[in-house]
This record gives C-alpha cells, sequence and structure tokens, in this order.
C-alpha cells in the first residue's frame, strides 16, 4: 500500500449527548446545543474553536424527525467560522460523519470537527405524522432509487427486508429465533444499567417470544426503538489532541468500501454489505479481529448485529448464531462485550453516533454500572443492507 | 392501494409489459447477461447496448417474509413479501410479493409465477405458486 492511512492523524477529544427523550420535549435544535456543547466542553475546547462541523445524513431529508438539524444550522446558530463542514446521506451509513471528518482534519481542512448527529422520531410519532414509516413513501409516486422498488410491493419498511435476511440467515446457517432473541436480550441487560436507556425494564425469553410478530421472523422486540436525542463527537488533530482534556482516542482505521449495488433486494442476503466494509477496514490496521475489547454493532434490527460480527470477522461467517448462543460471550463480562449501553434496541434509536459515544464511554471508564474492564480497543459500525461503515477507536 | 412508482424511460418497460402479459427484464446486447434495475448501462461489462428483454416470468422463491404490521389502515391482513430469482439467470431477481395463496403456504425454494396487477398505467409484477 503506497498512500498514507490519514485516519491515524486524527483522534476523538469529547463527546456529548443531550437527553434521550421518549419523547422529549426539548426541540431538535435545541438537543443539538446541548449535544454539541456537553461534546466542546468534555474536550476542553470552546466554540469557537470548532471550525468543521459534518453530520450523516444531514438535512437532506428535508426537516424530516429523521434527521431535522443539519451542518448548516449549526454552523450558522454557534456562530462559527468553518474552514470544511459536510453533510448528505449517501455515504458509507450512519458513521459518515466521524469518516467525512476524520478526512478533513487529516488533509489540513480543520483542526477541531464538530459531528453531529440529531433524530426526533419519538415525538414525531406521538404528533401522528407518519413522514418516517411513510411520509416520503406516501404521497405522490415513488421516483426515489431505493424505495420505488419497495413500495409498490407494499414494503413500507425495512423491517420487511432485514426479516428476509433473517429468514435466509436461518435456512443457510441454522441460525435460531433463540439466538437472534439474544441480541434483544443482551441490549436489556445492559440497557438496565444504563440511566439514559429508554427501555429499562428487565427483559426474560419469554417476554421476547410474546412480543408481538411484525414481519416474520422478526418480532417487536427486534426492532429499536425511536426516540428524540441528539449525539456530538469532537474530532482533533493528533498534536491537539495530546494537549486536551481526555485521553486521545485514536481513529486506527475507517471501513467505508462498499463493493455491492445500493440496492436491498440485489445485495447479499446473509451478509449484506458489512464484509465489504469490515475487509478495508482491517486492511488499513495491523490491529486484528481478536484485539478488539468491545464492539458497538448496529441494531437498528437484531439480525444486522449478528451480520456485523460476521462482517468484522468477529466470528466466523454463518457463526453468530452459535457466537451469542446463551449470551455469554456477548455479555458485560464475556469475551466481547456488545452494545453495552443498551444498543438501539433499549437505549434508543440515536441513530450511528451513539454506538461511537458509548465506545468512547467506556475506553474512558465512565459506564458507572456497565463499565467493562480496562478496555483499549472498540469496534463500532452502522448500517444494513447495504449501508455499511465501521471504525476502529484505539485509546492508547 | 399500492404506491405506484414513478415511470421513466428506464423503469417503464418493467411496470407497463404486464399490459400485454410480459415480465420485461433488463438484458445487455454484448455480454447477454440479465439486470436489474433497469439501467442505460449494462451492470455487469458497461456496455450501452441494453434493452428490455421478455422473460419467462418463472423463477422460485429466494427469500420471503409475512408482514403482520398494519402500516396503514388497508394492511391489515398478513400478506407475503419475497424476492423472487427467475430462471433466466443465477442472482437475476427482484422483491414482490406472493398471492393467491395462503401466507403460511409460501416456502423458500417455492417455484412460482409472475401475475400482474394493474393500476392506472403500471402492471405490477407479482408472483404465484407455479402450478404442479
Amino acid at each position: 500500500m503506497g498512500a498514507r492511512i490519514l485516519e491515524k492523524d486524527v483522534a476523538i477529544v469529547g463527546v456529548g449527548q443531550s437527553e434521550v427523550g421518549r419523547p422529549s420535549s426539548r426541540s431538535a435544535m435545541q438537543l443539538t446545543v446541548d449535544a454539541a456543547l456537553e461534546a466542546i466542553a468534555d474536550a476542553g475546547l470552546a466554540p469557537k474553536d470548532i471550525d468543521g462541523v459534518c453530520s450523516w445524513p444531514g438535512d437532506n431529508a428535508n426537516g424530516s424527525s429523521f434527521s431535522p438539524v443539519g451542518p448548516l444550522a449549526v454552523l450558522s446558530m454557534f456562530g462559527l467560522n468553518c474552514n470544511w463542514f459536510s453533510g448528505g446521506y449517501e455515504a458509507a451509513g450512519p458513521l459518515a460523519g466521524i469518516m467525512n471528518g476524520a478526512m478533513a482534519i487529516a488533509s489540513g481542512m480543520a483542526k477541531n470537527v464538530l459531528v453531529f448527529r440529531t433524530i426526533t422520531e419519538s415525538s414525531n410519532r406521538l404528533s401522528g405524522s407518519k413522514d418516517q414509516s411513510l411520509a416520503a413513501k406516501s404521497g405522490a409516486r415513488d421516483g426515489n432509487f431505493m424505495w420505488q422498488w419497495c413500495t409498490p410491493f407494499n414494503v413500507l419498511s425495512v423491517v420487511n427486508i432485514t426479516a428476509m435476511y433473517a429468514h435466509s440467515h436461518m435456512r443457510a446457517y441454522g441460525t435460531t429465533p433463540e439466538q437472534l432473541a439474544q441480541i434483544a436480550l443482551n441490549a436489556r441487560r445492559n440497557a438496565v444499567l444504563n440511566p439514559k436507556a429508554v427501555m429499562r425494564k428487565p427483559m426474560t425469553m419469554d417476554d421476547y417470544f410474546a412480543s408481538k410478530m411484525i414481519s416474520t421472523p422478526l418480532r417487536m422486540f427486534d426492532c429499536d426503538v425511536h426516540c428524540d436525542a441528539s449525539t456530538a463527537i469532537i474530532l482533533s488533530r493528533k498534536d491537539i489532541a495530546r494537549d486536551l482534556r481526555n485521553p486521545p482516542i485514536r481513529i486506527e482505521a475507517i471501513g467505508a468500501a462498499m463493493n455491492q449495488p445500493y440496492l436491498w433486494d440485489q445485495v447479499d442476503l446473509t451478509a449484506n454489505a458489512a464484509p465489504d466494509a469490515g475487509n478495508a477496514m482491517w486492511a488499513r490496521t495491523d490491529f486484528k479481529p481478536a484485539d478488539v475489547d468491545t464492539a458497538q454493532l448496529y441494531d437498528g434490527f437484531s439480525i444486522l448485529t449478528l451480520l456485523w460480527l460476521e462482517g468484522l470477522g468477529l466470528c466466523p461467517r454463518g457463526g453468530s448464531g452459535a457466537f451469542v448462543e446463551g449470551g455469554h460471550r456477548i455479555a458485560l463480562d464475556g469475551q466481547l462485550p456488545l452494545n453495552t449501553n443498551g444498543g438501539q434496541l433499549s437505549g434508543g434509536r440515536t441513530h450511528g453516533l451513539g454506538y461511537v459515544h458509548e465506545a468512547c464511554a467506556q475506553l474512558w471508564g465512565r459506564g458507572g454500572e456497565r463499565q467493562i474492564r480496562d478496555p483499549h480497543v472498540a469496534v463500532c459500525a452502522a448500517g444494513g443492507g447495504p449501508l455499511a461503515g465501521s471504525v476502529l477507536l484505539v485509546k492508547d | 392501494m399500492r404506491k405506484l412508482p414513478l415511470l421513466n424511460a428506464e423503469t417503464r418497460p418493467f411496470w407497463t409489459g404486464g399490459e400485454v402479459g410480459e415480465l420485461r427484464m433488463h438484458r445487455c446486447g454484448d455480454c447477454t447477461r440479465y439486470f436489474h434495475p433497469p439501467a442505460p448501462v449494462c451492470r455487469h461489462c458497461t456496455s450501452l447496448n441494453v434493452a428490455p428483454t421478455p422473460v419467462s416470468g418463472r423463477g422460485r422463491v429466494l427469500t420471503f417474509t409475512i408482514n403482520h404490521q398494519a402500516w396503514t389502515a388497508e394492511l391489515g391482513d398478513p400478506y407475503v413479501v419475497a424476492i423472487v430469482e427467475l430462471e433466466e439467470q443465477a442472482g437475476l431477481r427482484f422483491l414482490s410479493n406472493i398471492v393467491n395463496c395462503p401466507p403460511d403456504a409460501v416456502e423458500i425454494g417455492m417455484p412460482v409465477t409472475v401475475v400482474f396487477e394493474n393500476v392506472e398505467d403500471v402492471w405490477i409484477p407479482l408472483f404465484e405458486k407455479a402450478a404442479a
């Protein structure tokens, strides 16, 4: 490899998160300000030090509850002098803000970048609006590159598609509903120990199987829970990071590859694009999957977490069901503590940056009752179907 | 009431072939392979020599799910969403519904045949269990 791997010159120096409401009474803008100011202060910086802002997916969802606040609003409202900013959906999944921000710093476009993600799907649901599940998809005819091949067949949520991935995985590898349930049970066990998690009532296997079938084989407890929240991550150039408040968490490697069409029915049905991102990430580092101390893996639907375990090489392809069997390996005191804050299934659908926030909390020893023992290496991954991205974080 | 697709130069043949009973998939005139969704360029070999081509309409269920969630008031009854692979080529597939049978009669691998549901100027290609 000839090119330098530039993300290693960038570190996470601070994190912040608003309340995680179901719903929150605070506005989307207010949640964003809460998260951003907390993250900036955590880093030991002031708002004027921020010279780059980015977010995935930005406000290209037209102010919908899926992404009500974008970088343009944030740089305006804080009166920032930005040298660089970026937002947009067409990137390697919900961690793309971290990737783009890191590249901006590594290429000299900015020194300290505020990466954020705001989502208000909970209050949106309560207000009776259908803009997320249906709206972009109800009304006039569908010309969206992906959805036009879904909505004519009454596929109005990706749950139907991820359910088919689950069915394929079960058929191909013998994965069982009980194994799938372990992702939900693990998330709830950890959420019970997380004061900010939105679902904290203990869950049993019986509770899981009593939950409503949404789309076979996926039940309600296989689907993440809407919330109102904003999460912010501050990235800084390595030499600046050294002098800030927290021990730097280096961005050791990014996985942003995509070797399949962005079409949910054309992608590999039993792997999705997770191995594309995973293989690309491992090719950029000397670390190995066995070095990972904790994994924060996308659980918008439980099956996607299994696919990420495999796609990142944390277990063999087809072996994720056996890997999570009984839940011991992925528990807080297990070999690979997984989704330690309750993930999105029980913690709340912060949609992407929540995984990074939790990885940093663990690496900095801020996990409270859910703190795992002395972690140094964390992997975060987000996305499902053809949308996938991952980052490897290291605290030296 | 199904949501209808926006028709354009590339997608119209797929969505309207049912008017004359044809399922039309884009095929490359150079490498002879099919690809979906339709586009002005072959995904396999980047040839521009591509055209919608009638296919048999026969295939098999690659995977499926039974939807139980009433996303709209009209979608109260369970229905089957499937990915069907057409017999013409491995990997030539698209998302559709399996109709005209109870949802729990559907199986992975089940042979199916296309049927069309006409709504306005669109003929939505659905599938039913193939006759034995």
